[in-house]
């Protein structure tokens, strides 16, 4: 839907059309209008609405354009493409690194129920088929009929130079665009593309040391509120505003 | 469990929290028998390293005995009740880096490395108490702490060595010891030492282990300048000169010092104009770190020498001499210290009765005082070289 009313702007001096979505399009205007506004008031008021309307402004006009309905990454681990194929061809250990994936059961060899956290938490659901593979380098696979969204997946593995390792590189398209269930994430461009880096990093943790490293759970002393509200802006956190909230005001009642 | 806390620029509390526990299966609770501040805390303590929280419990000195270990660790590696040293950096051990000895850059001991990716395209290891960017892990200023990947980092001390002749091994020894090693020292070598700190005075000791024939230390305070005297070191007291770059050449028959190691990092203090202007651009954060020392290292350095910087810097610097670097042909080497290469071969010197390092103590307090220690070893009052916290001591009978 997004896609269709996309306006498109040609950059002459270039050669080459960016394009930018209406919802950027009201982000540069609307920020803009918002630091003139404060920048006239001189006022404390106005420095703290010129200084918002201007980063909204500045971000929309200069955010790369990310594809809102796929994502790619890659990983060199230090392990045999044998290993790590084996590891991903158990569709059923994905959500042990992807931390948007709640689960993923198998049902058959080739077939299997997958359960993701879409937007604020909203569980979304598919069945997904193999459609190809060859052993130790490539699986494929895409959504069945009836399910929540479509998905089409491809993850490859090669061997490094010199010993290196496996290096694995993985390649998901999804419609309709769920963005990331985290607009502040979005905002800040730490779209799809990041979440998939952040998820094979977990999986490069898990395959070399044999788990993934952690803070949660850790103590503390007294927090504050601002720092709470920095946790919240976590970009890595599926559903942070759920999970961050709570800490904070548990945080704060400590303090009280 | 009392553990000290960042609440602030300038501000530390003893706060109460709960133990730690275990999070992973290759972590260990070590139960800490003495714990130090490290001159790089005070970097935190000023607040000039971002991502600082809040609450975040400091420390990355630390050793003690094991308390309670995860279930992926096997006993030979280590088990309940063994006495370790913990090294500051965290690593996983099987990592490229780790493979290649690149300890304190390995690749899977950051749970927060995008943080540092964003700021310098790659994360090093995780660390203990230094920033959420380093990992976000909890320090060792507390009466416990969780050790990640226990089987790689934490080695065991022999039962006739003290805590102050071993607690060292956990960061300053083996960092001076690497900035020499950085330095790349030939025999006959001359090499200039900014700063006599703690780390600074194990890097002049371990130049002289290394082969230099002469070492060449710059500070300001007395009583740091002879501890330097002590260990074989000519000293300049740069608030005495007008230039140190041109004392260097006078000292070196206008050649140069080899070997040149900043032993300082971001907060260096200078006089004069640039240094004025350097201030006050880290003061409103437009530049987070002062590169007095690596100007004048690049400056004073003899043609073709090496840099060595095992002082921490944290950001941007401005107005480098990147001209005299490159066409001087100088070599530059930095790094958080890859300590399990040096731990063991240290421990062994102290060991063998070859090398002592406890003589940089200058203060041994109940944890209770740290706070206050936080001040006095950053305004270097009191002849503070080096402060070693017992966390179990009654802090409120003691002070």
């Amino acid at each position: 839907m997004a896609e269709n009313a996309r306006i498109r702007i040609t950059d002459a001096g270039r050669g080459r059309s960016r394009s930018m979505s209406p919802q950027r399009w009201g982000a540069l205007i609307g920020g803009g209008a918002l630091a003139i506004y404060g920048i006239t008031r001189r006022s404390p008021l106005g420095i703290a609405l010129a200084t918002g309307g201007g980063s909204v402004a500045l971000l929309a006009a200069t955010r790369k354009p990310s594809p809102e309905s796929s994502a790619s990454a890659t990983i060199l681990i230090n392990s045999t493409p044998q290993e790590v194929y084996q590891f991903w061809r158990d569709f059923e250990n994905l959500p042990r690194f992807m931390n948007r994936l709640e689960t993923v059961s198998k049902l058959n060899d080739r077939r299997s129920r997958w359960v993701a956290l879409g937007p604020g938490g909203k569980p979304i659901r598919w069945d997904a088929e193999i459609i190809n593979e060859r052993e130790n380098e490539h699986i494929s696979w895409h959504s069945l009929a009836d399910s929540d969204i479509q998905v089409d997946g491809r993850v490859d593995f090669r061997s490094a130079p010199a010993g290196r390792g496996t290096l694995v590189d993985v390649h998901i398209e999804y419609s309709p665009s769920l963005g990331t269930g985290n607009t502040l994430a979005n905002f800040l461009n730490k779209g799809a593309n990041f979440i998939m880096r952040q998820d094979l990093r977990r999986l490069e943790a898990m395959i070399e040391a044999g788990e993934i490293p952690t803070i949660e759970g850790q103590s503390h002393g007294r927090r504050d509120f601002l720092t709470g509200v920095m946790r919240v802006a976590d970009p890595t956190r599926p559903i942070p505003v759920r999970s961050n909230l709570k800490d904070t005001f548990a945080a704060r009642r400590r303090m009280a | 469990m009392k553990a000290v806390c960042y609440m602030g620029v300038e501000k530390m509390s003893v706060e109460t929290v709960p133990d730690p526990t275990i999070l992973n299966p290759r972590d260990a609770i070590v139960k800490i028998s003495s714990t130090c501040i490290c001159g790089s805390d005070l970097h935190l303590y000023d607040g000039f390293v971002p991502t600082m929280e809040q609450g975040d419990i400091m420390g990355h000195e630390f050793m003690g005995e094991v308390v309670e270990v995860g279930a992926g660790l096997k006993p030979d590696k280590l088990k309940i009740g063994d006495r370790v040293v913990v090294p500051f950096t965290i690593a996983c051990g099987n990592c490229f880096f780790c493979k290649k000895q690149l300890w304190s850059l390995c690749n899977n001991s950051n749970p927060n490395y995008w943080m540092a990716e964003e700021m310098m395209g790659f994360s090093p290891s995780g660390l203990f108490g230094y920033t959420h960017m380093m990992g976000g892990y909890v320090g060792g200023q507390a009466q416990y702490a969780r050790v990640p990947f226990a089987d790689v980092g934490p080695i065991k001390v022999p039962e006739g060595i003290p805590d102050e002749k071993a607690i060292f091994l956990s960061d300053i020894f083996p960092t001076g010891y690497f900035g020499a090693v950085m330095a790349d020292i030939e025999p006959g070598d001359t090499v200039a030492v900014w700063g006599c700190g703690p780390v600074a005075q194990f890097s002049i000791r371990s130049c002289f282990m290394l082969g230099a024939e002469r070492v060449i230390a710059i500070d300001r305070f007395d009583y740091r300048l002879r501890m330097a005297q002590a260990g074989g070191a000519e000293t300049i007291n740069y608030e005495e000169v007008d230039d140190v770059v041109q004392t260097l050449k006078d000292m070196t028959g206008n050649i140069g010092p080899d070997r040149c190691i900043d032993a300082v990092g971001m907060e260096a203090h200078d006089h004069g104009l640039m240094y004025m202007i350097d201030r006050a651009k880290q003061k409103a954060r437009i530049e987070l770190d002062r590169p007095v020392v690596l100007r004048q290292a690049i400056q004073a350095c003899r043609k073709g020498g090496t840099v060595s910087v095992p002082g921490v810097y944290a950001g941007f610097i401005d107005k480098v001499p990147m001209g005299a670097f490159m066409n001087k042909g100088l070599t530059m080497r930095a790094g958080q210290t890859h300590m399990m290469r040096y731990m063991k071969p240290l421990l062994d010197k102290v060991e063998k009765g070859e090398f002592d390092p406890s003589f940089v103590i200058s203060h041994r307090v109940p944890i209770d005082r740290a706070p206050e220690m936080y001040k006095i070893f950053r305004d270097k009052k009191e002849n503070c070289t080096k402060v070693v916290l017992d966390p179990w001591a009654d802090g409120a009978r003691a002070a």
